[in-house]
């Protein structure tokens, strides 16, 4: 029977020669990840169910990275962190990227993959909705809660139901002004919040595989934001020299079965689409960038998994390089290894970090940080009900912090163009 | 489970999402700690914005002021309920704050996932719009075993769709009950 890349990691999960959409099945988990804010009911949901001296499945399958309330005077992160430290020393866990140490990365999405714990073929669970970044290697990845975590921390096994497949192409190389995050809020624009609920979504096309790593992963990172379960990318030569630099452990690349069954397919011309942003408070409220030229800005935050990585930044400082932002800007790394390429990386001439400091943005540390808000002294944390354009991947109320705020979803390329201006802006102004 | 739930309602609109039934500022409470547990019930729905928090009218608390639990043992709702991050503390918090089952048009499917295996709440899919059938208040009565509500307030009675799948889970109480029931821990 043919089968889709999605059926085909969870046949093989599972033990089985096939599998079918709505088929109940328990898989075989490769990686479970888990952070600071889940970790600590995760553990206590193992410890209750498996016994305070249980052992954890395999050590070497769990990967813990605290990333969310890292740079913060608030008791009780602090003390999460702590009860990580200890779980990861009681149960000799090696993949464990604590806070203060010359290990610390940051935010988990883009962390798993520069640890090398996202490999084609495999099954990865994480207590994070946003796990479906790694989809972007061609695994099956994505995001649930402390209860199941705690169940795969004991047996390394969780029941899924296998989801149906959306296809979505995309025809022809992205233009200059164009970026992975155009690509998705236009898809979450056109099949709304919950388009895709309990399904996987295939992105594939010329445009897709004109796209680097990073890029690939915020397509992603975003399809929860459309209900999906996992987003997928086969993997190509491009996938396979990111990995072959950072993990050694075999895998198996898995593409579709030809004459596979999709749930539907959609085609776009992506010389067609132009930068667009999701206005508050939905994800899929989308506008183009250029009608929205009215809207005056308070603050722009560039940051997170999915708006936080190096190709990010360097879109970013395209568009400020010698100019000067309008309104506060919040330039964030989600990682370690990203603060490091502001410093190495340039663009004619100068490097990231010296473009952002000459154009007037604040620089924070790598975590998650004002994404979703936080302990109230989070850098960038919207504490007033202010107007923000941002690269982060939600704009629910009350996200980035402050119940009235107001948060657009945008490209880097966008944000920093309405840095400048301190309203919302078409980056082909600038560029 | 239980096979009858009768209590007040509590009515909110679509793509409630779980920023909106938990803030993330409060996710620092670790809920294996049962005095920090309680606090999730204490600020559950606390996000919603006020106009729409208890429709039709909004402007009413789900919570007392002296905190969980509160009054309401049925949350009804629209399309896409509990979309948004995989934080267990959303149906956590509802559980905490009373809620014994939620009504819906449609889930998140992580949101759904984690009512079933946590044992937290009966998450119902509902094929008609109730949200704008049922006010907050109303005094409703939910018949688990035929998959019926009844608003004795209005008298009016709708038919959900069957719990599936799930069924096995809720009954044995969590996954972990479930897998053990199941064989597949032992």
């Amino acid at each position: 029977m043919a089968m889709t890349m999605t059926e085909k990691i969870l046949a093989r999960a599972a033990g089985r020669d096939a599998v079918r959409p709505g088929d109940n099945i328990w898989v075989n988990v490769d990686v479970l990840m888990t952070h600071d804010v889940c970790g600590p009911g995760t553990i206590g949901v193992f410890q209750q169910h498996f016994g305070k001296d249980a052992r954890v499945w395999d050590p070497e399958k769990v990967v813990i990275i605290p990333d969310h309330y890292i740079f913060t005077a608030d008791e009780k992160a602090r003390r999460n962190v702590g009860i990580l430290r200890e779980f990861v020393a009681q149960q000799g866990i090696r993949h464990f990227y604590d806070v203060g140490t010359d290990r610390y990365k940051g935010v988990c999405h883009v962390a798993l993959p520069e640890g090398g714990h996202t490999r084609p073929g495999e099954v990865l669970f994480g207590t994070d909705s946003h796990t479906c970044t790694a989809g972007a290697f061609g695994e099956f990845a994505t995001g649930i809660g402390n209860t199941d975590a705690g169940f795969v921390m004991g047996t390394g096994k969780l029941w899924v139901k296998v989801p149906e497949t959306m296809r979505f192409i995309f025809e022809g190389e992205l233009p200059p002004y164009l970026m992975a995050k155009d690509l998705i809020l236009q898809v979450i624009g056109d099949i709304g919040v919950d388009g895709a609920t309990y399904r996987a979504m295939e992105f594939a096309g010329d445009g897709v595989y004109s796209l680097n790593i990073e890029e690939r992963m915020t397509l992603c990172n975003m399809v929860i934001e459309a209900g999906g379960k996992n987003g997928v990318i086969a993997p190509d030569q491009v996938t396979l020299d990111y990995l072959r630099a950072r993990t050694d452990k075999p895998f198996t690349v898995v593409t579709n079965d030809p004459g596979a069954t999709f749930h539907s397919e959609r085609v776009y011309d992506v010389a067609k689409l132009e930068p667009v942003v999701a206005k508050p408070h939905s994800p899929d409220n989308r506008a183009l960038a250029r009608e929205l030229s009215e809207v005056r800005l308070d603050r722009a935050y560039i940051g997170s998994c999915t708006g936080g990585k190096i190709t990010d930044f360097i879109a970013a400082a395209r568009i400020l390089k010698g100019r000067q932002v309008a309104i506060d800007t919040f330039i964030v790394p989600a990682t370690t290894e990203v603060a490091k390429g502001l410093v190495r990386e340039r663009v004619e001439g100068q490097t990231l970090a010296e473009i952002f400091r000459d154009a007037g943005c604040k620089l924070g540390q790598p975590s998650c940080a004002a994404c979703l808000g936080g302990p109230a002294d989070t850098f960038g944390r919207l504490n007033e009900p202010l107007k923000c354009i941002s690269t982060t991947n939600r704009n629910f109320p009350g996200r980035m912090g402050h119940k009235e705020g107001q948060v657009f979803l945008a490209s880097p390329l966008t944000a920093a163009a309405s840095a400048v201006t301190g309203r919302i802006t078409d980056p082909r102004e600038m560029l | 489970m239980l096979d009858k739930i009768q209590g007040k309602v509590y009515v909110l609109g679509d793509d409630i999402d779980t920023d909106q039934i938990i803030p993330a500022h409060y996710l620092t409470f670790n809920p294996a700690v049962p005095e920090e547990r309680r606090m999730f019930g204490v600020y559950a729905l606390s996000g919603v914005p006020l106009a729409q928090a208890g429709l039709p009218e909004g402007q009413r608390p789900f919570v007392p002021e002296g905190g969980a639990p509160g009054e309401y043992r049925i949350v009804v709702a629209g399309k896409n309920f509990g979309c948004g991050s995989s934080r267990e503390h959303a149906p956590l918090a509802l559980d905490e704050a009373g809620v014994e089952a939620v009504i819906a048009e449609s889930y998140a499917r992580i949101f759904f996932r984690n009512s079933v295996n946590g044992g937290y709440l009966i998450p119902y899919e509902t094929p008609t719009r109730l949200v704008d059938e049922i006010r907050t208040g109303d005094e409703v009565e939910l018949d688990v075993r035929a998959n019926r509500l009844t608003n004795r307030t209005t008298g009016k009675s709708y038919e959900l769709s069957p719990l599936g799948d799930i069924l096995p889970i809720l009954e044995a109480g969590d996954v972990f009950a479930y897998a053990r029931a199941s064989g597949m821990l032992a």
